[in-house]
């Protein structure tokens, strides 16, 4: 099999794969699938500007939070459907996304980072002074009445993993193709070598743009899918640590893999609900965790995989 | 209140918040400048200062300057020994690759701030500041032409203290940096890694150190604050952030730059509240010092790229 | 004040469903209990995150009334287990804690959560997964109609009740002109819409609104924006900053300082004799229930306090100096009391019956003061789910807070704005 083969058969593998959990996996564990697919959503997304193109933002809870509110409040202010709401969530964060990148896209580096995290501050900051209507930090229930696309109930288990598991699937296969192609290429360029890019003759700019706003875009039909799937809108979602969290899959699961952002928050979230049984201190086993990953696996889970057994993991 | 008092009184609180960020953020700096280390856990080792300050002054419990006093001394020790132990243990052994330290960081931010809650609990505790006066101040009435004490326009001679101190620490570390041979040395590793190390510089110990003080340095910012503000094991948080955004627009290493940025923004966090309504104050004021450095994102020191 | 009268009716309807409910009990008990095994409660924890000092109050006196109530027999005979688990007081984790209770657990009910959006994030996984779910937050969440049929506050009150039978001791007795200081989020919106409402029935006015971003830790700057002619400060501060907020607010009025009012969550595990905190001496405060042992206190109240292990000052027995959230956690308590008494009347057997412990907890009126409601006696409202009980305010003496005034229940009242249980399960 070819490297292009492979990796579509992987891709295609683990979509099976968790379709077919769908019907396997005990009641808990199921619903934390769910939860873990949307997740793994957001991370995908922020892959895209972090692993592939090398830039790493700590303000991405913006655009998690845009497509949530977006979605939100178009439904419980405009009385919008579910659908259409979950549009204007992405819609929402794609045109926040593409502001932010035309005024933080001046920086680079650690100057990016702290400008995305501002940003993001922002943003939070924002949502509480509009307390009236987004209800701060309090945040709004979805009633599950209204959480339904055509005739299908999201709150229904079933309904919300397949639901989570066709924006996953989406967002995977999507981001996968685009690195195949001769944009991804650019991307990476532009990761490794940004003044040689240039010079042969690519416009960085637009390209690092566009990875802003698709970025972005994923990151807001992730927030609105999870506001949408698990009925509540809240500024938490905002905060600086949801922009954090992305940033912990990605390099957990291993930066510029496919895979890397999924198998992350999976580790991570199970990593988190395990320790929590074990001990009231699993922030503190969290921490070790990290240390240690860093100091044994530098390149994530996938990353080391590839790096160790299968260089031709995408 | 009037508006020139009022402007007086924010200007004052803004620069009691400038004197603690100025050394938190010397701090990120040097690290930052030396060692080219993105520490997200430097808001910890302030914690830790707090921490230990409120430890030893209630085991010092005989009058509060005397628990003050060696809470000055004992609290940034503890924060330079783990943070030469995290130096040590992990920084070094990733050779501070600046993904891998981040990461490690964040880790090590986690492990800290859950041991504190382990051990320190939960709640937010005071430490007695070693004096505190209220002193109300005179304002000029420009109509009648005489002096008079307007209401509400006052301050603490704790206050004064704080900002009187930092200037000293400051100092005391401009002076380090530029007038001994550890300053000389550390600079040189700043400047260029491998010729430092070419000219015999342990640059190993140099990090190591440097990492230990730059966590001193936050220690002492908490020493120093925690009679005004609570210590509590949360409040690493807003030191952390602050001082990044110090660090950036002051323009990377430049610790010249550093202390004009903290007095920036301190100064405008307390100077915007009195104009707008408090949230929206902090919005706009988030807001201009990102697009500062959207416009200049050299810092407004720095002459090279970030 | 219409509904006052009509809530009044209902009262004394209720008193007689409320006799009924302390006599089946015993009555039931032995009956009908076929299983011994543990009626398993899940309980969902600030351990850590913002809401970590009430935590572990809140963990504290869930066990004391556990130890108390599996001393007397249990529930229909069967013991209480508590499930804690950590839910970081995040509301995303809030969620994933319930669906850990129901489906991993195999929980009956969860209960205990604190902090508002907690409540608000975790509510509609309650109601998709069927869980009752008792929460003590004294946000008026649930009474709103926001959340669902499946979510009760049973045990403790709701800041519009709370805040609305504050206005009348402050207009009469500190005065009419107010300027309220809050955080600036939904917590203190809803202090701010009812307050200002209440007082201005009183005929009093709200000078001027001052919300404060809750990253804040430095308040000075902000006290200038107080009006000259403010009578009352009223306060209400959540957070690590709250001493400093208080500290700074005296620091600033010095010697002439205008009446104070706040609410003690400001102040909850925080030793009132702090250095700084004399600033507050002859200021008042709102208490859910006085944390300082009172000359009248009733003979249930201080088995209470001895049980939760605490002493006359509100402390912990075993350390002074570690305070307890003594205004809220008493809602543990009285809630898994009121649990008790609701699986009871329901003849509660397993998940197959929760439905029935809900329509119990519903049709529960009177709560008369009893060792299950130390804070007093509550009048539970079982179409908006909430309960409704005296609130009290103390005066600062000497440090410590002096009972000043103990509003009734009926103060407290005002108009249903939902029916629970007229929404199908």
């Amino acid at each position: 099999m070819s490297a292009a083969q492979k990796s579509l058969a992987l891709h295609l593998g683990l979509i099976g794969g968790l379709f077919a959990l769908a019907f396997i996996l005990p009641t808990y564990h199921h619903g934390n699938f769910a939860r873990i697919m949307v997740l793994a959503t957001y991370a995908i997304g922020y892959n895209v500007l972090f692993g592939y193109t090398g830039l790493l933002s700590l303000g991405h809870a913006m655009f998690f939070a845009a497509g949530m509110y977006g979605m939100g409040l178009a439904m419980q202010y405009g009385g919008v459907p579910a659908l259409p709401a979950l549009f204007l969530g992405i819609i929402a964060a794609t045109i926040l996304a593409a502001v932010v990148a035309v005024l933080a896209l001046r920086t680079i580096g650690v100057a990016f980072m702290i400008v995305t995290l501002m940003f993001a501050q922002t943003g939070f900051l924002t949502i509480l002074y509009f307390g009236e209507w987004t209800r701060g930090d309090e945040g709004f229930v979805l009633q599950q009445k209204v959480r339904q696309i055509a005739g299908l109930d999201l709150s229904d288990p079933m309904t919300r993993y397949l639901a989570a598991w066709v924006l996953f699937s989406v967002a995977l296969l999507a981001t996968a193709r685009m690195m195949h192609v001769a944009f991804g290429g650019v991307l990476v360029a532009i990761r490794e070598n940004e003044e040689r890019t240039r010079m042969l003759g690519y416009n960085v700019f637009a390209h690092k743009f566009a990875a802003v706003v698709i970025s972005g875009a994923i990151a807001g039909a992730a927030g609105a899918a999870y506001g949408l799937l698990f009925g509540y809108v809240g500024a938490t979602f905002a905060s600086v640590q949801y922009s954090i969290f992305p940033l912990l899959w990605v390099l957990l699961g291993g930066a510029g893999t496919t895979i890397g952002p999924f198998i992350g928050a999976l580790f991570m979230f199970y990593l988190i609900d395990y320790s929590s049984g074990l001990t009231s201190a699993y922030m503190l086993i969290a921490g070790v965790a990290l240390v240690l990953l860093t100091l044994f696996a530098r390149a994530g889970i996938a990353g080391e995989i590839k790096r160790r057994w299968a260089p031709w993991l995408p | 209140m009037d508006f020139g008092p009022y402007l007086l009184l924010a200007s004052l609180e803004g620069a009691v918040g400038a004197a603690v960020l100025a050394l938190t953020a010397v701090g990120l700096s040097l690290v930052f400048g030396v060692m080219r280390v993105v520490n997200v856990a430097h808001g910890e080792f302030y914690m830790i200062g707090a921490v230990v300050a409120w430890f030893v002054a209630t085991t010092v419990g005989t009058h509060p300057a005397l628990g003050f006093v060696a809470a000055l001394i004992v609290a940034p020790l503890v924060a330079a020994i783990i943070a030469i132990a995290a130096d040590r243990l992990v920084l070094k052994r990733v050779n501070y690759d600046p993904e891998a330290t981040i990461v490690a960081t964040i880790g090590i931010l986690y492990i800290i701030q859950q041991a504190a809650l382990m051990g320190y609990g939960p709640e937010a505790r005071p430490v007695e500041p070693p004096f505190n006066h209220r002193i109300a101040l005179p304002w000029y009435d420009f109509a009648a032409g005489e002096w008079f004490y307007p209401w509400g326009l006052g301050t603490t001679s704790y206050k004064l203290f704080v900002i009187a101190v930092a200037i000293v620490l400051l100092l005391g570390f401009w002076a380090l940096m530029t007038r001994t041979k550890v300053g000389l040395v550390m600079r040189a590793t700043q400047l260029d890694w491998d010729m430092a190390q070419a000219f015999g510089i342990p640059v190993d110990r140099v990090y190591a150190l440097v990492f230990g003080f730059g966590a001193a340095l936050a220690a002492l910012a908490a020493v120093l604050i925690v009679p005004i503000q609570q210590a509590h094991y949360l409040m690493g948080g807003d030191p952390l952030l602050l001082s990044f955004i110090v660090v950036i627009i002051g323009g990377l290493g430049s610790v010249r730059g550093t202390v004009v940025a903290a007095i920036l923004i301190g100064m405008s966090d307390g100077i915007i509240s009195v104009f707008f309504t408090p949230t929206l104050a902090k919005i706009i004021a988030t807001m201009v010092v990102a697009l500062v450095l959207v416009f200049r994102p050299q810092g407004l020191f720095g002459t090279k790229a970030a | 004040m219409l509904k006052k009268i009509t809530d009044r009716r209902t009262l004394l309807k209720g008193a007689a469903a409320g006799g009924l409910l302390a006599a089946t009990p015993l009555a039931s008990r032995f009956a009908s209990a076929q299983s011994d095994a543990p009626i398993k409660i899940g309980f969902q924890q600030h351990s850590t995150g913002i809401g970590a000092a009430y935590g572990r109050w809140y963990g504290r006196t869930t066990e004391a009334a556990v130890k108390k109530i599996n001393g007397e027999g249990g529930i229909n005979g069967r013991p209480i287990e508590i499930v804690a688990e950590d839910d970081g007081t995040d509301p995303k984790r809030g969620a994933e804690v319930l669906e850990k209770f129901a489906n991993q657990h195999s929980c009956d009910i969860a209960f205990g959560t604190l902090f508002s959006h907690v409540v608000y994030g975790s509510a509609p996984a309650a109601g998709e997964l069927k869980l009752p779910y008792f929460v003590v937050s004294e946000g008026h969440h649930v009474a709103s109609g926001a959340l669902n049929r499946w979510t009760m506050q049973p045990g403790i009150t709701d800041v519009k009740s709370q805040v609305a039978a504050m206005a009348p001791f402050v207009s009469k007795n500190l005065g009419k002109k107010v300027t309220m200081i809050f955080p600036d989020f939904a917590f203190g919106h809803d202090h701010r819409d009812f307050f200002t409402a209440a007082i201005e029935a009183q005929g009093g006015e709200v000078l001027e609104h001052i919300a404060i971003p809750p990253t804040e830790t430095s308040f000075t700057k902000y006290f200038p924006k107080i009006p000259r002619q403010t009578e009352v400060i009223y306060h209400v501060m959540v957070g690590p900053g709250v001493l400093t907020f208080v500290k700074e607010l005296g620091e600033f009025f010095g010697p002439s300082r205008p009446e104070i009012f706040g609410f003690i969550d400001s102040l909850e595990a925080v030793d009132m004799s702090s250095p700084g905190l004399e600033y507050l001496e002859g200021t008042y405060f709102w208490e859910g229930m006085p944390r300082y042992a009172q000359a009248s206190q009733s003979a249930h109240e201080k088995a209470y306090r001895t049980a939760v292990g605490v002493d006359d000052n509100g402390a912990s027995l075993s350390d002074s100096k570690d305070v307890s959230t003594y205004a809220h956690m008493f809602g543990c308590w009285e809630t898994l009391h009121t649990i008790k008494a609701g699986m009871e009347y329901a003849d509660y057997q397993g998940p197959q019956d929760r439905q029935k412990l809900i329509e119990a907890i519903e049709s529960m009126s009177i709560m008369p003061e009893s060792a299950a409601h130390p804070q007093g006696a509550k009048v539970f409202n079982g179409r908006t789910h909430q309960t409704f009980g005296h609130q009290y305010i103390s005066k600062v003496e000497n440090s410590k807070l002096v009972l000043a005034h103990a509003t009734s229940i009926a103060d407290t009242f005002y108009e249903d704005e939902v029916d629970y249980t007229k929404m199908s399960f």
